[in-house]
């Protein structure tokens, strides 16, 4: 019998994303929780935490990461820089 | 070329779920779980004061101290599982002794001198080896030891300002403190492993960024930087043959006896048999709480449903 793994995800501050901070073991979303405030945050690292288990990720795959990022290489369009402004042209 | 010599070449790291070499995972898992289990073991020398610290401010920098570690074994079994090891068998094969932690934590600590000596020598010289680490190739390997290293340094710190104090104590307690520093300086010298001629899986674990530098490598750069250290403390190193060499720019230093390097690490050092008793007792001892915890969420679930 061993406790299922728990992946913990930290916002370290009001106004960013909360983050990947690794994975613990616990039997629970409460345990989860409190073992992800003693194992992650000892030192004020976090504001919230979300905790969730890691057979509930989806994850893509590295085998098809070239294909499955594809669609966005050839796209050069989507950047600013594709565009050319002459030099006197404001705030653009 | 593989992905995975690829993705070395480039200096990038790999993650969990990239192609690699069997003997690639095998390596890392022995080496994560090697320096998990030392964290975990590493928690008895000091914990054992935690009761007898004299004062409430050593207490609780020492308690934190030990939590720490407690914290920096359980960021490695979490690196140690993202390759397919599992937690439950990575303790069983501690407590079977299947698998090695540091030998250094089969010697005593014997006064509260030796608190300080090991959070100066041996915690020191856990950050030269883990630096590097920081920059390992395996992802949360690397992510793992950044977070620790942060936290190392405090380890260090207190205990150099402990060892400060003490120094200026007492005769009595300056003695405590080069008593403590004869009997961890060689054992901490240990720490980075055989030398180099005798570490067959350096030139591998070198080829694939694994480690950065060599085992005599470190050991040069710990004893430089611990000898003005111990100056500054007002100690002396135990080694006769210590001193600087102009010509290399380090400091020259006496043979560790390697004879009681394997001795320690087949078994037979000071400590082996009670950190192995005390760690397999707190898993025996700890079962029915991990039981009832089971228990109790197979209930809510059962409840909710």
């Amino acid at each position: 019998m061993s406790w299922p793994l728990w992946e913990v995800f930290i916002r370290a501050r009001r106004g960013l994303n909360h983050v990947h901070a690794g994975s613990l073991r616990a039997a629970d979303e409460a345990m989860a929780l409190h073992n992800a405030r003693d194992l992650y945050t000892r030192r004020a690292e976090g504001v919230s935490i979300w905790v969730v288990r890691s057979e509930h990720i989806t994850a893509s795959s590295p085998e098809e990461r070239d294909p499955f990022f594809a669609p966005n290489a050839d796209k050069i369009y989507r950047h600013p820089t594709f565009y050319e402004i002459p030099d006197d042209v404001p705030h653009i | 070329m593989t992905d995975f010599d690829a993705i070395i070449a480039r200096d990038q790291r790999i993650e969990p779920r990239d192609r690699m070499p069997d003997a690639y995972r095998a390596t890392m898992v022995r080496q994560i779980a090697q320096h998990a289990h030392s964290e975990i073991i590493g928690m008895q020398p000091e914990g054992r004061w935690i009761t007898r610290a004299p004062s409430l401010r050593r207490k609780a920098i020492l308690l934190a101290k030990v939590q720490d570690e407690a914290g920096h074994g359980l960021y490695l079994y979490a690196a140690a599982e993202t390759l397919g090891a599992d937690r439950a068998d990575l303790t069983a094969k501690l407590i079977s002794g299947a698998q090695k932690y540091s030998s250094i934590f089969n010697y005593p600590s014997l006064t509260f001198a030796d608190v300080g000596v090991i959070g100066w020598l041996v915690d020191g010289a856990a950050i030269c080896n883990q630096v590097p680490l920081c920059r390992t190739s395996y992802g949360p390997y690397a992510r793992a030891m950044i977070r620790i290293c942060k936290e190392e340094s405090f380890h260090q710190r207190q205990g150099y300002e402990l060892l400060m104090t003490m120094m200026r104590g007492t005769p009595a307690q300056r003695e405590m403190v080069q008593d403590a520093v004869d009997r961890w300086w060689w054992p901490s010298l240990m720490m980075f492993g055989p030398p180099d001629a005798e570490s067959p899986n350096t030139a591998r674990s070198m080829a694939w960024k694994i480690k950065r530098h060599s085992n005599d490598e470190l050991r040069q750069r710990f004893v430089d930087m611990s000898v003005p250290q111990a100056d500054a403390l007002g100690i002396r190193l135990p080694d006769p043959e210590l001193r600087w060499n102009e010509e290399r720019g380090h400091y020259d230093f006496g043979e560790v006896d390697w004879e009681e390097f394997r001795r320690v690490i087949a078994g037979d050092g000071p400590c082996n048999a009670e950190r192995i008793a005390v760690r397999r007792a707190a898993h025996e001892e700890g079962a029915w709480v991990r039981e009832a915890a089971s228990a109790h969420a197979a209930k809510r679930v059962g409840r909710a449903a």
